[in-house]
């Protein structure tokens, strides 16, 4: 019998456990189910690394405190659902305007409004389009395992400071709240360019000023179009994903997050029957891997998306497909009661073959 | 292999600590596993219900529509749950709780076993849902019994190790009433 080193946690633990490795210096946060074990881990482990633990007042202070934390260079997080994450949209565009580093988890659950506690993939838009005002993208990563949750959110640390943007990953209450064992990897040495434009009260030494008002003729517009070509960069450098059977399939499944997952078993159940089917799965939803998607349809003409929407992801996807290509989209709204089963998106993978 | 498990039953009975130590169990046997609990508002008395999948690969989907052994422990679950068991699944019913009023399940193995009673003659019903893991373990082949007994430690609270000897007792009668009820 072999013992790996490995650990049984919930998602949201593993989440923690990683910005605790990544080395985060600030929690600031404000409880909302299904994510309270995220600020519950940290309020226990963080302080005894010589980290901060603050419950703020609010979703919004808890936002402002991590632009704060990171305008003065330190590693700065915060986490929070549907109500919360809107509610935190102000600081992100913020941050985003200020080109600061720092870390959002949002494990979403239905919506609009207070919805309820159910999964839900329905931030998708709010994650990936800018969610804030302004015009600004930042880092979304989709986590499809609790391992991914520790991995991803490790990476979301290192990809936010060294593009100087906020990173968010984007899960839901079936990987928040689900246990897989786990192999906690320590932090890989990355090389990140040194924050010398953060505010760290030096002292007589040169001023820095992290802002995000531009006044002057023309430096908003050109604000606009660095980042737009630090986007582009993203694309180039960072896009992710995983495939699954997709070398022989002439029907493409395309889907996030545990939607994935469930997909994936749909996947393997197909194949037993001799359907050739495949699963693409974008890791990085921001940037969107679009290259990919473009490859892989220049030979598989048939897609189908599936996601807990009534369809977000989907026009990502139809927007990167080649042009002769048919996307089809299965969703379930999120809600009690809403989750697909293998069995159902089987169907659905039957009758489109 | 892959082998899925899906325990209901309500908010008390120790559902949860039971896919946890499914779960455990099966890291011990170097497998992979994934636990997804459904959760809601209710606490005691609501109810409550997990999915334990475990694969010597991939996991892939924590959510399960049809079942290949469903445990179940009362009679709300009975009632919801058990006709949702795939073809050649198993079924492991508390008939403690369960009144089956006559209905089989036509094409799946149905098991049942008293539960509460199992616990109650070990001294404490609170054990039930060891009676229900030693009998899932047993009629499922999917773990050993040595591999639950080895996982109470990981499951189960320091403070409350000095019960193991009980659960082990009582994982081991749920085991028993399985070999019992097939030779019925």
């Amino acid at each position: 019998m072999s013992t790996p080193p490995r650990k049984f946690v919930k998602g949201n633990e593993a989440v923690a456990m990683a910005a605790i490795e990544a080395g985060v210096q600030c929690y600031f946060g404000y409880p909302i189910t299904p994510q309270s074990d995220i600020p519950e881990y940290l309020a226990r482990e963080l302080p005894r690394k010589g980290g901060i633990f603050i419950q703020a007042e609010s979703e919004i202070a808890s936002v402002n405190m991590v632009l704060g934390a990171a305008a003065c260079g330190v590693r700065a997080m915060t986490s929070s659902s549907g109500p919360g994450i809107s509610l935190k949209q102000e600081g992100i565009s913020y941050m985003a305007g200020s080109e600061l580093p720092g870390v959002i988890v949002d494990i979403m659950r239905s919506g609009p409004g207070l919805g309820g506690i159910d999964a839900s993939q329905a931030d998708y838009h709010q994650a990936t389009k800018g969610g804030g005002h302004g015009g600004y993208r930042i880092i979304v990563l989709a986590p499809g395992s609790v391992q991914e949750m520790y991995d991803l959110t490790m990476l979301a640390f290192d990809l936010s400071d060294q593009y100087r943007m906020p990173a968010m990953v984007l899960a839901d209450s079936v990987l928040g709240q689900m246990k897989e064992s786990i192999v906690p990897h320590p932090r890989p040495q990355v090389e990140l360019p040194a924050k010398e434009w953060a505010v760290r009260g030096t002292g007589g030494a040169h001023q820095n000023v992290v802002k995000s008002l531009y006044l002057g003729d023309g430096e908003m517009e050109k604000f606009h179009w660095k980042m737009h070509a630090r986007y582009q960069e993203l694309a180039e450098k960072e896009s992710r994903w995983e495939e699954y059977q997709t070398a022989d399939a002439e029907l493409m499944v395309t889907a996030f997050g545990a939607t994935a997952r469930i997909v994936r078993t749909a996947v393997e159940m197909a194949r037993a029957e001799g359907i050739k089917v495949g699963l693409m799965r974008p890791i990085t939803l921001f940037p969107f891997p679009k290259q990919a998607y473009a490859g892989l349809s220049v030979r598989c003409k048939r897609w189908l998306a599936v996601e807990l929407s009534t369809g977000q992801m989907v026009d990502d996807v139809r927007l990167s497909v080649a042009r002769d290509v048919e996307v089809d989209f299965y969703g379930r709204p999120p809600g009690a009661g809403s989750l697909p089963t293998p069995e159902e998106l089987f169907e659905q993978i039957k009758k489109r073959s | 292999m892959r082998y899925d498990v899906f325990f209901a039953g309500y908010g008390g009975q120790g559902v949860l600590l039971a896919g946890n130590l499914l779960s455990y169990a099966a890291i011990h046997e170097g497998k992979n596993v994934s636990f997804f609990p459904a959760y809601g508002v209710e606490k005691r008395g609501g109810a409550a219900m997990c999915t334990v999948v475990i694969a010597d690969g991939d996991t892939g989907s924590p959510v399960v529509g049809h079942p290949s052994v469903s445990v179940i422990l009362n009679q709300l679950s009975w009632d919801k749950y058990a006709d949702k068991i795939k073809e050649g699944g198993i079924c492991l019913v508390n008939s403690s709780l369960v009144n089956l009023a006559g209905v089989t399940l036509p094409g799946r193995e149905l098991l049942v076993i008293p539960m509460n009673q199992v616990a109650i003659d070990l001294g404490d019903v609170r054990m039930v849902n060891m009676v229900a893991c030693g009998a899932y373990a047993a009629a499922s082949g999917a773990l050993q019994l040595d591999s639950l007994k080895e996982a109470l430690k990981d499951t189960l609270p320091e403070r409350n190790h000095r019960l193991i000897p009980a659960n082990i007792k009582a994982i081991e009668a749920g085991a028993a009433a399985v070999f019992s009820a097939r030779k019925a």
